[in-house]
């Protein structure tokens, strides 16, 4: 008997140490926001939840992969990563030389990220609930027709290497979470859900023979150029890709 | 007694590791065997072993079970998804469940009124030109992208309102996060546009019995020729 409350303690015990290593996160007010791109151009409704104040980063992405070696470069199949996963890495647990522990993860296909998350008993943030967090500048929710915020973002875009710098290294904005704009672009969990046309240089308009329900693709504010780069980013991606600029961070629904 | 309580704790850790790791499909007893020179004419047998005649190995008789046999899944394949999976039937099941024939598959959800029923039309007059001789050899898929709304019930009631009804039709409720693999997998594109309307990509996909992807068909409508051409092509190669 005593055996097993033992056991049950250790058991309690492992699955504590599960949870503290999981990174800070703050919660958002959720609300209504007109996305770029939206149902039928109306107001979307975002719930409250959590979201990860920092990207997830290389030292997070190791363990990761040292917990779970389905993940490391030598083991992903091909289903799920294409060859350039994880390629600055010295093997599969030992980082490049030039990359730094508090630097973000990229080169990280979508499945990696979604089931980094999953294990963690969280999930990637939808295209919205990005999108609704990163509006935010230092203190507005919405900064989108601020220009000062607009020029920091596509001077960022500009620039190269900012994936090498570390988390924190951008601003706080409103709901105290770093790093949105300025170190790497983010997965999302339905990043290929906005149907700008399966691929801008293959089709010339929206195809209603390929898509159903392409009317409600419509941009609702082209003022936001920076906005509309990531959403044709996203739309380019297949799931299996990695690039040396897209990393993600994790969300959690709040139980009511 | 310390060192068994250790043990203990050790098996139990184990078997935790373990049980992510699921059980082997037991799909073996299915299979019929027969002996390769035909001592006994068309005799089969139930189990492996050697011919009572010229003690040769038995083999496995029909094409479909030698595939079966085979474990191996490719980097590739479908079946490394191991979400799970609810059929018309209210059967739960596993992608790898389906290896063995020839999948031809495609997303749709049952309260579509646009491309839906096109896309239904579309599969079924696929079916309707698989040689019969084949049709055996080959699955036919839809997978709903509206898990909340489509239950067994659901598809059931699809399936004949369709005419999707024979063992040759599958239909799958998965979950949220599953039917976003899967799609992401076939590089379908949706997205919920109102509670009972999604935009989505048409695709009809065909995968080999490994469970990879051989072919995509794109649209609404158009000519299936070359989507049957494939299936055959593919039956006939594994």
């Amino acid at each position: 008997m005593k055996t097993i409350l033992r056991l049950t303690i250790c058991l309690f015990l492992l699955n504590a140490t599960y949870t503290s290593c999981q990174s800070k996160m703050v919660q958002i007010k959720g609300g209504e926001y007109l996305p770029l791109y939206g149902r039928d151009s109306l107001n979307v409704k975002i719930k409250d939840f959590l979201i990860d104040v920092y990207p997830a980063t290389n030292r997070e992405y190791v363990d990761f992969v040292k917990k779970y070696p389905k993940w490391q470069k030598s083991k992903v199949i091909k289903l799920f990563a294409d060859e350039s996963y994880l390629r600055a890495w010295k093997s599969d647990t030992i980082l490049g030389e030039n990359q730094k522990e508090k630097s973000p993860i990229t080169q990280v296909s979508w499945f990696a990220a979604k089931e980094y998350c999953e294990c963690q008993g969280k999930r990637l943030p939808t295209v919205d609930e990005w999108e609704y967090v990163a509006m935010a500048n230092k203190t507005i929710p919405d900064a989108r027709r601020e220009e000062a915020y607009n020029q920091f973002i596509l001077s960022w875009y500009e620039k190269p290497k900012t994936f090498n710098q570390t988390i924190g290294s951008t601003f706080k904005n409103y709901w105290n979470v770093y790093d949105l704009h300025g170190l790497v672009w983010e997965w999302t969990i339905d990043f290929n859900s906005v149907l700008v046309s399966g691929e801008s240089r293959k089709d010339v308009d929206t195809d209603n023979n390929l898509f159903c329900g392409s009317a409600a693709v419509n941009a609702t504010d082209l003022m936001n150029y920076a906005a509309f780069m990531r959403y044709a980013i996203r739309g380019s991606l297949k799931a299996k890709y990695t690039m040396k600029n897209l990393g993600f961070r994790c969300v959690k629904d709040i139980k009511k | 007694m310390k060192t068994l309580k250790y043990l203990l704790l050790l098996v139990v850790t184990a078997t935790l590791l373990v049980s992510c790791d699921k059980k082997t499909s037991k799909e073996t007893d299915k299979v019929a065997y027969q002996c390769p020179m035909k001592c006994e004419g068309d005799k089969v047998y139930s189990e492996k072993g050697n011919c009572p005649v010229c003690e040769m190995k038995l083999r496995p008789t029909s094409k479909v079970a030698t595939k079966v046999l085979s474990s191996f899944i490719s980097e590739e394949s479908i079946f490394n998804l191991t979400t799970k999976w609810n059929t018309q039937d209210g059967k739960e099941i596993e992608l790898k469940e389906l290896k063995g024939k020839t999948l031809v598959m495609v997303m749709i959800y049952t309260t579509c009124k646009a491309a839906c029923p096109r896309l239904t039309a579309d599969m079924r007059n696929i079916e309707d030109k698989i040689p019969a001789d084949l049709k055996n050899e080959v699955e036919f898929i839809l997978v709903s992208i509206d898990p909340v709304n489509d239950t067994p019930e659901k598809l059931k009631a699809f399936a004949k309102e369709n005419f999707l009804e024979g063992p040759q039709w599958t239909l799958l409720q998965g979950t949220e996060s599953g039917v976003r693999e899967f799609a992401n997998v076939l590089a379908v594109k949706y997205k919920q546009i109102s509670p009972l309307d999604f935009s989505h990509s048409n695709i009809i996909s065909v995968f080999n019995p490994g469970g990879e992807l051989v072919h995509q068909q794109e649209g609404l409508g158009v000519d299936n020729k070359e989507t049957i051409k494939k299936i055959i092509e593919t039956i006939n190669t594994h």
